[in-house]
């Protein structure tokens, strides 16, 4: 028994993780219905930028905030710059796209940055949390700002003026030109906020999976993964997915006989599709109607 | 977020093309094919080894065209469906003695089953759900591969390496030259039956499918039969493209057939153009070449240099190589009525 909580403590604490990234992917996709590939690499790239002014001696808090507002800024320019033009092409074409910015952000940052792990520094400290050794303050901390982060947007999009405009913009766009919202703009503040997004997920993932140009490859699987678990319409179900598949994954690796860490990737992955089987939408995600 | 979100008027993922449009006239067919008879006459082997290479790739792009273009469903899972292709081939040639030409009948019949089977439960999904559960099987093949309990048959993660066959009945050939002329011609030979599958009743139901779903099935056609029937010709194709591949390269390892492999298909579909099958020899020409042009141009930033490359093709060319097609069709038409 106390194998089995400990188990669920340490899925819970690798599951923050990926609920940070599902977070970041739902945004997106609320915002230009299209998944994201380069979103990890986009995080790592924010992560990178942030390491470097720590390097230069510019407090953690401080460079924190500088890395936001640079993530924000590039997500929008990246998407005025790169993907603005192609939003008449075929969705295929667009997901094209993300692979070549995939290619291209990877590649920059091994060559600026080089491809040997770093040491992250972490604000929360990494020693034991309650007594507890599975959990540290780190992956405390780490809950906390998923959950604020969490409350943050569920006010932003509920409660103000542009969260429901870019609400609108997304789900009717024809009917929010209409009443005189700039749907253009709305896309391209979706773009900053999951790149903003992203970047607090790179950097809090940072010290637990170091840093290096490759350290979002496998998190960004579990992140897709969890945001369809969760269902992609719910920031919400996406925090809860995350958690979830961090806790499977954890139990799977420990009571199936032969599963390894090998293994632990495409049996999570047959856990989401048995459950999409199941249920389409995703746990919590609403279904969409179509109109024939 | 709200009510009105619930409702949704969704355009077709693929746009539709018609099926007039997916061939090449006859003059193009023609001089394309003596391009690829005369070129290696002339070259050496090493580029007979990637013309080869060309066309088991362009295969195994036609075969996603036939997925994607044609019944409207995504994959990301098409190196799954190459590993079992050339592992199939790979073990019945070292393992059991099989003439390698008779492993690829074996390995499309093998693949089209596994396709098939995979299309069941892949027939609740649409989109980027199946975009995922595709993408799963893919990250999923390498690991099954290198288990323990298969060892036997796959050697594990060194992999089995594959005996390269010598020209019958004394041709004069080199090894490489054989292998490419024995490769072109499965690939037209696979090229003509796709072309005419397209053509046919079930290439109707495929596009009608992937058009409008309810409307295809009001107009009687068995969806669900065809959407899996769609898996499994693709993911025969693929995996005759897979048998031709370990032959070519002679070796299999688990670690050749990843999700890397799958993406890159994808992207020889989109640079060839969605739906048009002769793209397919484009798009593989695609993913060939431009990354080593990129490692050419750059070293360190090979993946840069690619990705930009990338986006040039799709910034003019948004519908792929089709759309350089169709404007030579129509200068070619104004030229030849002045």
């Amino acid at each position: 028994m106390e194998l089995f909580t400990n188990q669920i403590l340490a899925g819970i604490a690798t599951g923050a993780i990926y609920a940070c990234m599902a977070l970041a992917v739902v945004m997106i996709y609320q915002a230009i219905d299209h998944l994201n590939f380069a979103q990890g690499e986009m995080a790592m790239f924010s992560t990178f930028i942030s390491w470097q002014l720590m390097q230069w001696g510019i407090p953690y808090w401080v460079a924190f905030v500088l890395t936001l507002v640079f993530s924000f800024i590039a997500g929008i320019a990246i998407e005025r710059i790169l993907f603005k033009p192609l939003a008449k092409a075929p969705i295929l074409t667009n997901v094209a796209g993300f692979i070549a910015l995939f290619a291209i952000i990877n590649s920059s940052a091994g060559l600026i940055w080089d491809f040997t792990i770093k040491q992250y520094p972490t604000p929360f400290g990494s020693s034991p949390f309650l007594g507890s050794q599975l959990i540290s303050t780190h992956q405390a901390g780490m809950i906390g700002i998923t959950i604020l982060l969490l409350i943050g947007l569920y006010f932003f999009f509920q409660y103000t003026r542009i969260g429901l405009a870019m609400r609108a913009a997304a789900s009717v766009p024809e009917s929010a030109r209409l009443v005189g919202i700039n749907t253009s703009w709305m896309i391209a503040l979706g773009w900053g906020m999951a790149a903003a997004i992203g970047s607090i997920a790179g950097m809090l993932i940072a010290p637990v999976v170091f840093l290096e140009p490759n350290m979002m490859g496998g998190v960004l699987i579990y992140g897709f993964a969890a945001a369809v678990l969760g269902g992609l319409t719910s920031p919400f179900g996406a925090v809860i997915g995350g958690f979830l598949v961090g806790i499977f994954e954890n139990l799977a690796g420990t009571y199936i006989p032969g599963v390894g860490n090998e293994l632990k990737l495409p049996i999570a992955l047959a856990l989401i599709i048995t459950v999409l089987v199941v249920k389409p939408a995703g746990l919590f995600g609403r279904t969409i109607v179509k109109r024939v | 977020m709200s009510a009105v979100e619930e409702v949704v008027t969704e355009a077709p993922a693929v746009e539709a093309v018609p099926k007039r449009s997916m061939t090449l006239g006859a003059g193009a067919s023609l001089v394309v094919l003596a391009l690829l008879i005369g070129v290696p006459l002339f070259a050496k082997n090493f580029i007979i080894f990637q013309m080869t290479m060309l066309l088991i790739y362009g295969l195994a792009v036609l075969a996603l065209n036939i997925l994607t273009g044609g019944s409207g469903q995504f994959s990301l899972g098409q190196s799954a469906f190459y590993a079992v292709g050339a592992y199939t081939s790979a073990i019945l040639m070292e393992q059991y003695d099989v003439n390698y030409a008779l492993t690829l009948p074996i390995a499309g019949v093998i693949c089209f089953a596994f396709g098939f089977l995979f299309g069941q439960p892949a027939l609740r999904l649409s989109g980027v759900y199946l975009a995922l559960a595709t993408f799963a099987l893919a990250t999923a093949m390498p690991q099954l591969l290198k288990l323990g309990f298969f060892e036997k048959w796959t050697g594990g993660v060194q992999g089995l390496v594959v005996t390269k066959p010598d020209a019958p009945f004394g041709l004069p050939m080199s090894q490489d030259m054989w292998l490419y002329y024995f490769t072109l011609v499965i690939t037209i030979a696979l090229y003509i039956l796709s072309v005419n599958l397209l053509r046919s009743r079930s290439g109707r139901a495929f596009m009608a499918i992937r058009d409008n779903e309810i409307a295809a099935s009001a107009m009687g056609i068995n969806v669900s039969l065809y959407k899996t029937l769609a898996f499994g010709v693709s993911a025969a194709i693929t995996g005759i493209a897979g048998g031709l591949g370990a032959i070519a390269v002679q070796f299999v390892a688990p670690d050749s057939y990843t999700i890397t492999l799958a993406i890159s298909l994808f992207l020889g579909m989109v640079v060839g153009g969605v739906g048009w099958l002769p793209g397919s020899i484009v798009g593989s020409a695609f993913i060939i070449f431009v990354p080593n042009i990129a490692e050419g141009i750059s070293k360190g930033l090979s993946g840069a240099v690619f990705g930009v490359l990338l986006f040039l093709v799709i910034f003019l060319v948004p519908h792929g190589a089709r759309q350089v097609a169709v404007v030579c069709q129509q200068f070619v038409g104004k030229w030849t009525k002045r």
